[in-house]
């Protein structure tokens, strides 16, 4: 009986679980610092979402765990930081659209740049070695490897500062409470991609064909869909949200280096195993739980930050081994 | 153009290292049913993969109305008119029965729309579980919505794998009925193991044995011939 009534209510015990799971922090911070680290939780959250859903989605559908998926996040930011290096009198103008219109160039530059370089690698590297994953690893690593080395070689192997929006950075002030401006945007453009990706996979025949190939590959070939286009379509567009991470990140770091990727790639592939390989839903569940423990313990016992990532992991894969959503949500 | 829709012309499969199909040469006749029998490991659901383009043939030549598919990959074969029920139904659990059928059309227009009405005359159960997820659905009901969708397309031919595998011996009896109806409409080639269905809508049949077919003919003989029931496909003479 108890059974049938939490199953019943499987929707709501789920939300009042996760808010309890949200305000327990209060317990050992103060309400004030409490919600800045929230904000910044959500803000690095929104920021691994990024990186997360592009390479979940490559795994549901193309059965590849792309090792390149750090560098594509790295050369995003490498090209969003040239193109904000060439706009730098609407990057340092007061004017807010001159700032929102650099951004948004640099936004389609990356995307568009990194893409391109994914259909490459789809091309030129990975079809040779569909359904062979120990190939996969070694030859991903490898490009991993060239790309970081390129990087070096086009934009030097120092760390560089990266130009942010002049009204992208400071802060607001609200009922004392000081709330920094870039995590806010940083949220808006996860919020904006989740809800963009939703649409597309969940109203479109395109979204609709996908969530069909992440189930079966050989059924979806099978009713007449051209799975080979499919696939360098999806890996396109998972590098280009790669890319997009790659340039919010550097905008939130302040910095770009040539292996920014692979630092972020661990905290990706967590959440991708937290989340359930395939489900952008789950992405963006996984990223947001890494994103807030992170954060909070960081500020409670800052050694054991990346450990409690791992922690819940192990948890979430004892309790349910393919992670928290299906394939396709 | 031959009496035959589809002319399997002496095809080798090889799957990793094992030689699965030796020299298959079968065909599909206009208006009947053609079922593959034979052993686990025959190679009958092979030769179905092979035709539809999931394996490359090593050897031989695959006709469909007269056109070479052998080198055609899966999309371009069902887009021709061939239409496929995997042994396994290849549902898409996460998906609800509508979207299960939306992703098989490969068109939404006015013949498509008279097509679905027919398919809702055959299934009528599809309707009533329009909107439920796909993976909540019963054995039989799973195996009508797989053979429902490959006839949403125009199909010249439907490949169905098996389709009685698991299912209870009363939806056995319903699935005659519909497989009845369909070869109304088109050209089946059927996988069963199951040789009261076999018998029941087949026409001809090939008896495959060690990925080629060993005998050949019509259905009614086959049913009389308890030899060749015994050896190849284990039935007891006295069944």
């Amino acid at each position: 009986m108890f059974q049938a009534a939490m199953k019943k209510h499987k929707q709501k015990v789920t939300l009042i679980g996760a808010v309890l799971l949200l305000l327990l922090p209060l317990v050992a911070i103060q309400p004030k610092v409490y919600l800045t680290l929230t904000i910044a939780g959500f803000a690095m959250g929104m920021l691994i979402f990024l990186v997360a859903s592009g390479l979940s989605i490559i795994f549901g559908l193309l059965d590849v765990l792309n090792f390149a998926h750090g560098a594509c996040f790295a050369w995003g930011a490498y090209v969003g930081f040239t193109t904000l290096n060439s706009l730098m009198d609407w990057v340092t103008s007061t004017s807010l659209v001159q700032n929102i219109a650099a951004f948004l160039i640099a936004v389609l530059a990356a995307f568009v740049a990194v893409a391109v370089l994914g259909i490459l690698i789809e091309r030129v590297i990975v079809r040779r070695v569909y359904g062979l994953h120990l190939f996969q690893i070694l030859i991903l690593f490898g490009t991993t490897i060239v790309l970081e080395e390129l990087i070096r070689i086009v934009w030097g192997p120092n760390d560089e500062v990266m130009p942010v929006p002049f009204n992208f950075v400071g802060n607001w002030d609200i009922m004392d409470i000081i709330v920094l401006r870039y995590p806010i945007i940083a949220i808006l453009i996860g919020v904006l991609v989740y809800g963009v990706t939703q649409f597309v996979l969940k109203k479109t025949r395109i979204g609709l064909i996908v969530r069909a190939g992440v189930e079966n590959r050989d059924m979806v070939q099978a009713m007449g869909h051209n799975i080979s286009l499919l696939f360098t379509s999806v890996f396109a567009v998972g590098a280009g949200l790669a890319a997009l991470g790659g340039l919010a990140m550097a905008l939130f770091s302040l910095q770009v280096y040539p292996g920014m990727g692979s630092q972020y790639l661990i905290f990706a592939f967590i959440v991708v195993i937290i989340g359930g390989l395939g489900s952008v839903t789950g992405s963006l569940v996984g990223a947001l739980l890494v994103g807030l423990s992170y954060n909070y313990v960081a500020y409670l016992l800052p050694p054991a930050a990346v450990g409690v990532n791992i922690l819940i992991m192990f948890v979430i894969l004892l309790i349910k081994p393919t992670g928290l959503f299906a394939p396709g949500k | 153009m031959s009496n035959a829709v589809l002319r399997v012309e002496g095809i080798h499969t090889l799957i990793g290292q094992h030689h699965i199909l030796q020299g298959l040469s079968f065909q599909a006749k206009n208006e009947a049913v053609t079922v593959l029998i034979g052993r686990n490991g025959a190679g009958k659901s092979t030769a179905l993969k092979t035709v539809m383009g999931l394996y490359a043939p090593s050897k031989g030549r695959i006709l469909f109305q007269d056109q070479e598919t052998s080198r055609l990959k899966p999309y371009h074969v069902a887009r021709l008119g061939i239409g496929y029920v995997p042994e396994d139904m290849g549902i898409f659990s996460e998906l609800t029965v509508e979207e299960n059928m939306r992703v098989a059309m490969l068109r939404e227009d006015e013949a498509t729309d008279e097509r679905l009405t027919t398919i809702f005359e055959i299934f009528a159960d599809l309707k009533r579980f329009w909107k439920s997820k796909a993976g909540n659905l019963s054995g039989g009901q799973k195996q009508m919505l797989a053979i429902a969708r490959s006839m949403v397309n125009e199909t010249s031919l439907l490949l169905i794998d098996e389709p009685t595998k698991g299912l209870a011996p009363i939806l056995v009896d319903a699935l005659i009925e519909v497989i009845s109806e369909i070869k109304k409409r088109t050209v089946i080639v059927l996988v069963e193991q199951n040789f009261y269905m076999a018998s029941s809508v087949g026409d001809y049949y090939y008896i495959l044995d060690n990925g080629t077919a060993v005998h050949d003919g019509l259905m009614t003989d086959l049913i009389d011939n308890d030899e060749l029931k015994s050896r190849y496909l284990g039935i007891s003479r006295d069944a």
